[in-house]
């Protein structure tokens, strides 16, 4: 089937129950996206379809069907996007795994809200852990590209 | 610790091809037109004036990748944006490459400056042969070096400097004249990190390369008994079905591994295996069993630890006000964020590996000895890892995807599900802990009657004495304590264990802190002066270990780290409504924490962290924001662990599969984090561990001033 990820339409031929995560993965070869649990439990897998954020882990190829995929590859290849500047200034990464799916609730949160309040950002990424701690630099970071935009 | 070695002293221009130190030059692979001059194993510099600083460390998160180079920038003069950094891969050349302990800077801080230091007088000394100068009228700044009208970039005198000898002794420089250390450097993994192009062992692909998974024995020392693969090979993409011996404690899993051309694939290839184990002799245990052995080894005198003084008068003294309790904590995952992973490839020439390891030395030599193979037909680069907390110490699946490679005759990338890295950790050993103290008539701590049991990490491996790898922060509590006595009682059980964030210190401050803020409590007294008054002003314990001179503990910096968090939380005053301030210091991997924790507790009895100030000593800073990063980060992995983390065995299994019961701190549960970094003089220490021991007791002496409950076990939820 088709799949268009980053703008780009692919043809992939994954079977239709295997979950986007290994698509990306394993078929197109973007490792950006992370695989954490399997069971929607940690938001490491998180991408964007139709400007949604879904768990890629545990989203199968053809729920997605006909939708446009946007991944941590996705964003800006010279670091132009407000989050990855925010992400940058901020210095928020340590081991750095679940930051591509910490980006991708943030950038599904800022569609939706221009100017996040706490709460809004709690209910956001409340979804995606992170074990090296770094809430609370995520939470500056999506303040500060909320403020740039 | 720093060599005063004039540079004219040391430093001989010989031709390349009389010099037995002198490294080849070699092309980037990159780029055609950028020759890169190796200056030492550490060093490379690019005729484009890039420095590389290769990494020998393991970057699992706590910024080493940006700290270490920091070290070799620094006592080059190069400029800060003109560093690269390239991953080491395993070479006797860097000297030993595990990451453990908090102690990549501690370790790497003078070889480091001293590659630094070589680098820039092999720069300088081309300089000086190039313009027929004094090499000691020569100045260095930002990668630029000059004499009068000459300039040169680093770039330009790379090729000239690499036909030099590494110097064997170098000048390092005064700290007072550090530029680049101790200032805020961001991450130099972000750019690429956020453009999603990080490589961590999960994103690791060689040609050719296959998808493993294993389905494990649920209970630990389980043997596969009978596998009928039928099923599984039909499976669309299944290529092979290994059964896999367990090796030791370096492969202590029995299993079946599924080959496959894609992760998914070989997912379902084991969903449809069918094997029956013999499960072995651990599946009597449980956790209720296991408890129920340690509590009883408490109450009976164990091996004589340490026995300072004579405790046995202090408590039975007349007029001694005694306090006794009982604590007790529950083996944890580490569960990193990254699943266990390894690739391997099995080639006739030898085995070469791809691996987010803290151990790469140790996975070549068990992985290679797996197959028979010598250290020398082993290669191994290692990746980023998403997490580490010593799980990735261990080279269990280096030697899975080894043996893998080995049956499949192609690349295998092994990759564990969550609830395989859930149910076959190194977990933290529980313990169980009972305390007694005596109080003199001042109030002053008198007496203190340790007793610990645990199944330990030193008796799963079988290395060394059993209490060595639980003792640690109480073995050598630092308090002016007169009397102490610590026993040591090994329980049994089936659980591996393996060192987690901060090892044994992980339950021990939570233990010691708590009961000194009981014993405060008794005495009528602050806990904090309780505290202070323990600590004389410069009383300073000289380490028994002669490797370790350079960091005896000092008094007056676990004290000043104590006062900055009193002065800075608003200790003394009223907290805010409804909430407790709780109080623990201690010192671990030859740092100094201490925290102040503001908690509320909900009617259901749910605690609500909302801020912890928490100052650090770790000597001199390299990367202030980094240690802030790995304190922030500390805090957060011991929060999980005082509210919410517990591992049980049932039938010599775990009970737990995945975050829905093993649950982490979420977003929304974070706290405010302040972290404030004492300047120091003081050679760089430990700073990725810890500020984990001093978070449990501090929340549960918070809880006890908001609630007037006292919590003795971990996590809160089991106590309440």
């Amino acid at each position: 089937m088709k799949l268009t990820v980053n703008g780009k339409p692919h043809d992939v031929s994954s079977a239709s129950d295997t979950p986007l995560l290994w698509v990306l993965r394993d078929e197109l070869a973007m490792t950006g996206t992370k695989f954490g649990c399997g069971l929607g439990l940690c938001g490491s897998c998180t991408v964007l379809a139709d400007g949604d954020p879904i768990r890629s882990c545990s989203t199968s190829l053809a729920d997605v069907k006909g939708k446009k995929i946007i991944t941590i590859e996705g964003l800006s290849p010279t670091l132009a996007h407000p989050l990855q500047k925010a992400w940058i200034a901020e210095n928020v990464p340590q081991c750095g795994y679940c930051q591509a799916g910490q980006i991708m609730s943030a950038a599904g949160l800022l569609m939706k809200k221009k100017k996040p309040s706490d709460a809004d950002i709690d209910e956001a990424m409340n979804g995606n852990l992170c074990r090296c701690g770094t809430y609370q630099r995520i939470r500056r970071a999506i303040h500060r590209a909320a403020d740039e935009v | 610790m720093i060599v005063k070695v004039n540079r004219r002293d040391f430093v001989k221009v010989v031709s390349a091809a009389g010099a037995g130190l002198v490294l080849g030059v070699r092309l980037d692979a990159q780029s055609t037109k950028n020759d890169t001059h190796p200056l030492g194993a550490f060093v490379d510099i690019g005729t484009d004036g890039f420095v590389t600083v290769y990494v020998s460390k393991s970057d699992m998160g706590q910024g080493v990748r940006t700290s270490l180079p920091m070290i070799v920038a620094e006592e080059m003069d190069a400029d800060w944006k003109m560093v690269r950094i390239r991953q080491a891969d395993l070479d006797k050349k860097y000297g030993r490459q595990g990451t453990g302990g908090s102690g990549s800077i501690r370790s790497m801080w003078t070889p480091l400056r001293q590659a630094g230091a070589s680098a820039r007088a092999m720069l300088v000394a081309a300089a000086a042969a190039k313009w027929g100068v004094d090499a000691k009228e020569i100045a260095v700044s930002k990668g630029v070096v000059s004499h009068g009208a000459h300039k040169a970039t680093f770039g330009e005198l790379a090729a000239d400097a690499a036909k030099l000898e590494v110097p064997k002794e170098v000048a390092l420089k005064d700290p007072s004249k550090f530029t680049i250390i101790g200032k805020k450097a961001n991450r130099l993994d972000n750019p690429d990190l956020l453009k999603g192009k990080s490589q961590y062992g999960i994103d690791v692909r060689v040609p050719g390369m296959l998808y493993a998974v294993v389905l494990h024995s649920p209970v630990f020392g389980g043997k596969v008994a009978s596998i009928d693969d039928s099923k599984a090979r039909q499976v669309k993409g299944v290529k092979h079905v290994v059964k896999l011996e367990p090796i030791g404690t370096d492969m202590p899993w029995a299993g079946v591994g599924v080959v496959a051309d894609s992760t998914w694939a070989a997912m379902k290839g084991r969903d449809a295996l069918v094997v029956t184990w013999d499960e072995g002799a651990a599946k009597d245990e449980s956790t209720e069993s296991f408890r129920k052995e340690m509590h009883e080894l408490v109450t009976k005198e164990g091996k004589r630890v340490r026995n300072d003084g004579d405790v046995d008068a202090a408590l039975a003294a007349s007029g001694a006000k005694k306090l006794e309790a009982t604590y007790e904590v529950p083996y944890l995952a580490h569960a990193t964020m990254e699943p266990m992973n390894a690739t391997a490839s099995v080639t006739k020439d030898g085995l070469e590996m791809w691996l987010p390891s803290q151990f790469p030395d140790w996975a070549a030599g068990s992985a290679g000895g797996a197959i028979g193979l010598k250290p020398e037909q082993v290669k191994v680069h290692v990746t980023l890892l998403g997490g580490g907390f010593g799980r990735r110490a261990f080279p269990d699946t280096a030697i899975q995807a080894t043996l893998l490679s080995k049956a499949a005759g192609a690349p295998v990338h092994v990759q564990w599900t969550r609830e395989d890295d859930m149910t076959h950790d190194y977990y933290r050993p529980a313990s169980v802990h009972r305390v007694a103290a005596a109080l003199d008539a001042d109030g002053k701590l008198h007496g203190w009657h340790h007793r610990m049991s645990s199944a330990g990490i030193n008796t799963y491996m079988g290395n060394g004495e059993p209490h060595d790898s639980e003792t640690g922060g109480i073995d050598d509590l630092g308090y002016a304590i007169p009397h102490l006595r610590l026993e040591y009682a090994p329980a049994k059980s089936a659980v591996p264990r393996g060192w987690w964030r901060s090892v044994e210190n992980s339950a021990n401050a939570f233990v010691v802190e708590s009961f000194m803020d009981e014993l405060a409590r008794a005495a009528g007294k602050d806990p904090i002066e309780f505290h202070l008054a323990l600590l004389p002003a410069g009383k300073v314990i000289e380490p028994s270990n002669a490797r370790m001179k350079d960091y005896a503990f000092k008094a007056d910096r676990l004290r000043r780290v104590i006062e900055t968090v009193r002065d800075k939380s608003g200790w003394g005053r009223a907290a805010p409504a409804g909430r407790g301030r709780g109080f623990a210091a201690w010192w671990s991997f030859v740092s100094y924490v201490a925290q102040v924790a503001e908690v509320s507790v909900g009617k259901d009895g749910t605690p609500r962290v909302h801020r912890i100030v928490t100052a650090i000593d770790c000597g001199i800073a390299v990367n202030p924001d980094g240690i802030a990063q790995q304190v922030e980060g500390a805090v957060v992995y011991g929060l999980s662990a005082a509210l919410k983390e517990a591992i049980t065995i049932k039938g010599g299994a775990v009970e737990q599969s995945n975050f829905h019961d093993f649950e982490l701190l979420r977003f929304d549960e974070m706290p405010v984090v302040e972290v404030h970094i004492i300047p120091s003089a003081e050679p760089p220490s430990g700073t990725g561990e810890p500020g984990l021991p001093p978070t449990a007791p501090a929340v549960a002496n918070a809880i006890f001033a908001a609630t007037g409950k006292r919590v003795r076990r971990l996590p809160f939820t089991a106590s309440s």
